[in-house]
């Protein structure tokens, strides 16, 4: 082979390098363009507007007002998260130790594709549903003249973010050495003692993670609060009454906004405050998902 | 503990249960064949499966590529170092990002700034971005699984590097790459946020007729009767929300059971 030829070839191979290189960073040149896109954007509403009246103002009101408070965005998805939280984590963990602990191994077949196609309804359908079956049970059993309030988006949310705690905190479950089990009944504790007693609070860790991740999903879930909440951006602090979480004040403004004015900002600007918040849910589970793997 | 699982099964059985009795009803050739009429109160949902079906091209093969050979990149390539994992943690921090902030994304970036306009162009470039951690993820399991004795001895026998790759480690990788890819893309025909703003019409009955144009789609059909219409009859909202659970839930469990089969 001429030194040419071989010469051609090292540079062959260091091109594709690149290339393969440039695709392999595209996850950080993505998350730094969409953070420089929100910031750029954002930028017009925080030189217009004084930034303390925005996170401290408690009326939102765009058109009609130009007011531009978070408050009452922050509130809505505080309270929308908190109820599906309060709501998920039992019946994640328990779905989980049920199905990774205790139940036989026929029964765990079923129950898990069960649990993974809740994983793959779209979000639309899960708020279709919550309109059409859940508003009205909860118009009725509360007696409320609307039955879209946050309580509704909370149960919605709930389930949806329950395939992510299942499948973690399952693996979790799995995850304890049986020695740990040999052990504890060896001692003489019954099954209920060793999977509550020793089980659990090693799989701790791990269930936190699948609960932050958790957390993660409902957070940024827009379709389902959109369809399901009430679409009211009003300072409440009561699950029975309609809100507007942060997500779908996005969705269902942004087809109204024109571009480039102050209210189109706006809506970047909360786009701004909801990746970051996403953002370090997302550096916590992480960190807890390391943990696991370090020990 | 049982009970707190059967709630969760009850749910899951129930939704599908109950789409399956109420949509099955509406659900017609007709319906699946025409296109709306009268304000979107008569007529079918073709427009919106067409349109949906675009996407689902357009972000297969935008995502595809890409997400595969970054996938190579971190599995062949990359060394253990800060800087992969600042890479990994970037992917980890990318499938956390709500849908909706991609579909901003979308909107300023593909939409306005590289003036593609609503378009299936930029819709299918918004959702690419939005499953590529999933594409990546998927790959990278699937590259894992071929032994090193493979690279090995391709090398010996004086391959290229790249050559190895392409004619050794993909091949018998590609059938986890194609599961992987199969349910994150259908992850991403189900999402409304990012198509909103970057390519969903609210009506468009026309077809379309290139990539610049502006097409229905089905997950925000289902919104738009559901919340944006009044007096759209039941009957249609519940044959679309099937016709889209059909094709979502049905397409990842298929592609899953295959997979399970398999192994």
């Amino acid at each position: 082979m001429s030194r040419l030829k071989i010469r051609l070839k090292k540079i062959k191979s260091f091109l594709i390098y690149r290339f393969v290189f440039f695709n392999g960073i595209i996850s950080i040149i993505v998350l730094a363009l969409i953070l420089a896109f929100l910031i750029a954007n954002s930028f017009r509403f925080f030189t217009a507007y004084p930034i303390l009246d925005f996170l401290t103002g408690q009326k939102w009101s765009p058109t009609v007002l130009e007011e531009f408070g978070f408050l009452p965005l922050l509130t809505g998805s505080l309270l929308v998260t908190l109820g599906a939280i309060v709501i998920a984590v039992p019946l994640g963990v328990g779905s989980a130790i049920y199905i990774g602990e205790l139940a036989p191994r026929a029964v765990r077949e079923i129950l898990k594709p069960i649990i993974e196609v809740l994983a793959t309804i779209p979000s639309v359908v899960i708020g279709f549903i919550g309109i059409k079956i859940l508003a009205p049970v909860i118009k009725e059993l509360f007696g409320l003249s609307i039955g879209l309030t946050a309580l509704t988006g909370s149960v919605m949310l709930a389930f949806m973010s329950l395939p992510t705690i299942i499948s973690i905190s399952e693996d979790a479950v799995n995850a304890v050495p049986n020695r740990y089990r040999y052990a504890s009944i060896a001692m003489g504790a019954t099954k209920w003692e060793t999977t509550l007693g020793v089980v659990v609070p090693s799989a701790s860790s791990g269930m936190m993670a699948a609960v932050m991740l958790g957390l993660g999903r409902i957070v940024g879930e827009t379709m389902t609060v959109l369809m399901i909440t009430g679409n009211s951006p009003r300072m409440v602090f009561s699950w029975l009454q309609p809100v507007r979480t942060i997500t779908a004040t996005i969705a269902a403004e942004m087809g109204e906004t024109v571009q480039g004015g102050i209210h189109y900002s706006v809506l970047f600007a909360i786009g701004l405050i909801l990746f970051i918040i996403t953002f370090i849910i997302n550096f916590i589970s992480d960190r807890f998902i390391n943990r696991i793997r370090e020990s | 503990m049982l009970i707190l699982t059967l709630i969760v099964v009850a749910f899951v059985v129930g939704i599908v249960v109950y789409l399956i009795i109420k949509g099955s009803g509406a659900i017609n050739w007709e319906f699946l064949t025409s296109k709306p009429s009268a304000g979107m109160r008569e007529g079918g949902i073709f427009p919106a499966i067409l349109g949906t079906l675009c996407l689902i091209i357009g972000t297969f093969l935008f995502s595809l590529p890409i997400g595969v050979l970054a996938a190579i990149y971190l599995n062949e390539y990359a060394s253990k170092n800060r800087f992969t994992r600042i890479i990994r943690l970037s992917i980890v921090n990318m499938s956390g990002v709500p849908s909706v902030v991609y579909g901003l994304f979308g909107m300023g970036f593909f939409v306005i700034m590289l003036n593609f306009g609503r378009s299936i162009l930029a819709g299918s470039l918004t959702l690419a971005l939005l499953i590529l951690p999933v594409i990546i993820t998927a790959t990278e399991e699937a590259l894992k699984t071929v032994p090193d004795s493979y690279r090995h001895a391709s090398l010996a026998l004086g391959a290229t590097r790249w050559q190895t790759i392409v004619k050794v480690v993909l091949p018998p990788a590609l059938p986890g790459i194609i599961t992987g890819s199969v349910i994150g893309i259908g992850r991403a025909a189900g999402e409304t946020a990012p198509i909103m703003f970057t390519v969903a019409a609210f009506s468009q009955p026309n077809l379309p007729d290139s990539v610049f144009s502006q097409v229905m789609a089905l997950p925000y059909h289902l919104y738009v009767l559901a919340t944006q219409l009044t007096d759209t009859p039941e009957d249609m909202q519940w044959g679309t929300a099937l016709v889209l659970i059909f094709a979502i839930s049905g397409t990842a469990i298929r592609t899953k059971f295959r997979l399970m089969r398999k192994d």
